[in-house]
């Protein structure tokens, strides 16, 4: 644990870490959302959402080699994705939306390791990233780096989630989308088409997911394999967050962020994956644990 | 509980077959021993899958879990265990063949123990989970367990570790891990056997029912539960030690934790082959393990793209299985009838 020592050593060393966190926090916040509002509205737990933000980074680490910014990979790979997202609807997902949950978590599980491997045979296991040509920036006599994309990606992020939210508020379809969270049944007698607004809502989620991929291209690497991570990342947000909570949301997420980059520094880079899933487990148990005394469980 | 005619022959069919199977096509040995150890996979799956309806998707730990601790207790007693795991495999420690048929035993006996006190202690907290949680806790066990592993130096870190040479002389240790792979099949069958037969299986299929009506029934439920987790990481930690030796080298992600075969593999068996029944994961494992020796060689690397396919056409298309099919169209081949005809102690109306 020399790392700790260093930490007190050297306090702006976790201003870097913290401000590192945050920044790429600000990406799993946007697959969360987009993750709680799958599950909200349609009741099903979508595992294959962390290989939606690695069909997003590749999109953008296509966009950049044949030399177009990847700054324009994050609306492309949004519409991409919106077209896969419908297309996944219409053949898989509407088969199993009103199945049992584990139904739904099985197919979307078969699904994620078809596209990590599908991904796998196309661009390789190789790490790639997209090079967006922007400098880094220096604080506190340069003991701080910034790298400018990142926090341009920070606020294309909020961007993204502010614009989404103002969609689900304002919009028809958006409200139809809420109502259909509500009361399914109500809202069909309504006459809100629900197939549609399922189909809307998962395609949504995928352009979601795929702008946070093409985001994630420019600041990070991206790789077939690291998808299962950014649905566990997500998965766990929205479980402390709870379902419908924005503000939950941000704040786990930009929280996760945080201790994500702690944790990799002080227990090593190669421990960093592992500690994200063996954090998914504490939070459940723990979770499960507060519910258990009072005789309640997760649901 | 007495075998009826079919399952009568079903046992004499597969007694014979195995036996004869290494001995007719010795080449194959390790495919067979192999289709054994699916065999086994699905099985303990669908203790909690099946019979119990929680959907495990990090069994593949108990299985990890005993294949690390039975190549440590074979290696460690006669050498310095991190030399030998830097050495990676060039180390010879050249064990006799008491020496080597002994540390395999306790190796094995060991890591089933480790796995089981693992499944206990885990499975109190995490069997308190319901559902989907449940599911997706155990994903992050699975692959947590695996990068984990990998960043330990003792057992090798990411490079993995080499498990001790095999005495004997060439040819006969295939057939040698064949027979503890059929016996160990054989064994898994006949416990789950008596046991879905019981109390005990009454038990973990009013769980699956309706937990809370189970709890108010006065079924101690958590420790069936956990009970139930720990049959399934026993047997899986045996066969952890055997594929390890079967193998030769134990690589954390891709042999031991292997969540994205081995892991997947189990659910897909257990539920190809009609999942809460006795004989589907068995049946599941034969077809699954058959067509991806024959086939698949001829898909080029895309296999894992196929099994991706696979699962979701079964999951949405096939969810009932080969068995549940088979159930649904000739309920009277079940025992679904009204007068059960030769069976005078009435045992056999019971089963399902």
């Amino acid at each position: 644990m020399s790392d700790l020592d260093l930490l007190f050593q050297m306090p702006v060393l976790n201003v870097q870490l913290f401000l590192d966190g945050i920044l790429v926090g600000a990406i799993f916040v946007l697959s969360a959302y987009g993750m709680a509002l799958v599950w909200g509205v349609m009741n099903v737990i979508n595992i294959s959402q962390g290989e939606y933000v690695m069909i997003g980074g590749y999109v953008a680490v296509v966009f950049a080699k044949i030399g177009i910014h990847p700054f324009f990979a994050v609306p492309a790979a949004a519409v991409f994705l919106f077209a896969l997202g419908w297309l996944l609807y219409r053949l898989v997902i509407f088969r199993v939306v009103d199945r049992d949950l584990f139904v739904s978590l099985l197919a979307t599980f078969g699904l994620s390791i078809l596209i990590q491997q599908l991904l796998n045979q196309i661009f390789t296991a190789d790490v790639q990233t997209a090079n967006s040509g922007l400098d880094t920036m220096m604080f506190f006599n340069g003991m701080v780096s910034v790298a400018q994309i990142k926090l341009v990606s920070f606020v294309l992020a909020a961007v993204i989630g502010g614009l989404l939210v103002l969609f689900l508020r304002r919009s028809r379809l958006g409200q139809a989308i809420r109502a259909t969270a509500q009361n399914a049944r109500a809202a069909r007698i309504l006459g809100i088409d629900t197939d549609r607004v399922y189909a809307a809502t998962y395609a949504l989620n995928a352009a979601l997911c795929g702008a946070a991929g093409a985001l994630v291209a420019m600041t990070w690497v991206i790789q077939p394999f690291q998808g299962l991570a950014y649905t566990v990342r997500s998965f766990m947000i929205v479980v402390v967050a709870g379902l419908g909570n924005i503000g939950g949301v941000i704040v786990a997420g930009l929280g996760l962020g945080a201790a994500e980059n702690f944790a990799g520094f002080l227990l090593g880079a190669e421990f960093q994956v592992a500690f994200v899933f063996s954090l998914l487990v504490v939070v459940l148990l723990w979770r499960s644990y507060r519910l258990g005394r009072k005789r309640r469980y997760l649901r | 509980m007495k075998p009826d005619r079919t399952e009568l022959v079903a046992f004499l069919a597969i007694a014979v077959a195995g036996i004869a199977a290494p001995l007719v096509l010795p080449g194959y040995s390790t495919q067979f021993a192999f289709l054994w150890i699916m065999v086994v996979f699905a099985l303990t799956w669908d203790v909690l899958g099946g019979q119990m309806g929680y959907n495990s998707f990090g069994n593949v730990v108990f299985f990890g879990l005993g294949m690390y601790v039975c190549a440590v207790v074979q290696v460690a007693p006669f050498t310095d265990l991190a030399e030998y795991t830097s050495a990676s495999g060039t180390q010879d420690i050249g064990l006799t063949h008491g020496q080597y048929f002994l540390g395999l035993a306790a190796g094995c006996l060991v890591g089933a123990v480790v796995a089981v006190i693992v499944a206990a202690v885990l499975g109190s907290g995490i069997l308190a989970l319901r559902g989907h949680y449940f599911a997706i806790c155990t994903l992050g066990l699975g692959i947590a367990a695996g990068e984990i592993a990998a960043g330990i130096d003792l057992i090798g870190a990411g490079s993995g570790m080499v498990t001790p040479l095999y005495p004997g002389e060439i040819g006969s240790r295939e057939r040698f891990f064949y027979f503890l792979c059929f016996a160990l099949a054989v064994v898994v069958f006949l416990t789950l056997r008596s046991v879905y037969a019981g109390r005990f299986g009454l038990a973990i299929n009013a769980i699956r029912d309706d937990e809370d009506k189970a709890e108010a029934m006065g079924i101690r439920t958590t420790r069936y539960k956990t009970v139930a987790w720990c049959i399934s990481a026993f047997f899986l930690g045996i066969a952890g030690g055997l594929v390890g030796n079967i193998v030769g080298f134990i690589d954390p992600t891709e042999v031991a934790f292997a969540g994205a075969t081995y892991g997947v593999w189990m659910v897909l068996m257990a539920i190809l082959g009609g999942k809460g029944t006795l004989w589907g994961p068995v049946l599941g494992a034969a077809v699954f393990h058959a067509t991806q020796e024959l086939f698949w060689t001829y898909l080029f690397g895309w296999q894992r793209v196929a099994l991706g396919l696979l699962i979701v056409l079964i999951v949405v298309f096939f969810p009932q299985g080969i068995l549940g099919w088979l159930r649904e169209h000739y309920p009277e081949r079940f025992g679904h009838r009204i007068a059960p005809a030769e069976s005078p102690s009435g045992e056999e109306a019971q089963r399902p």
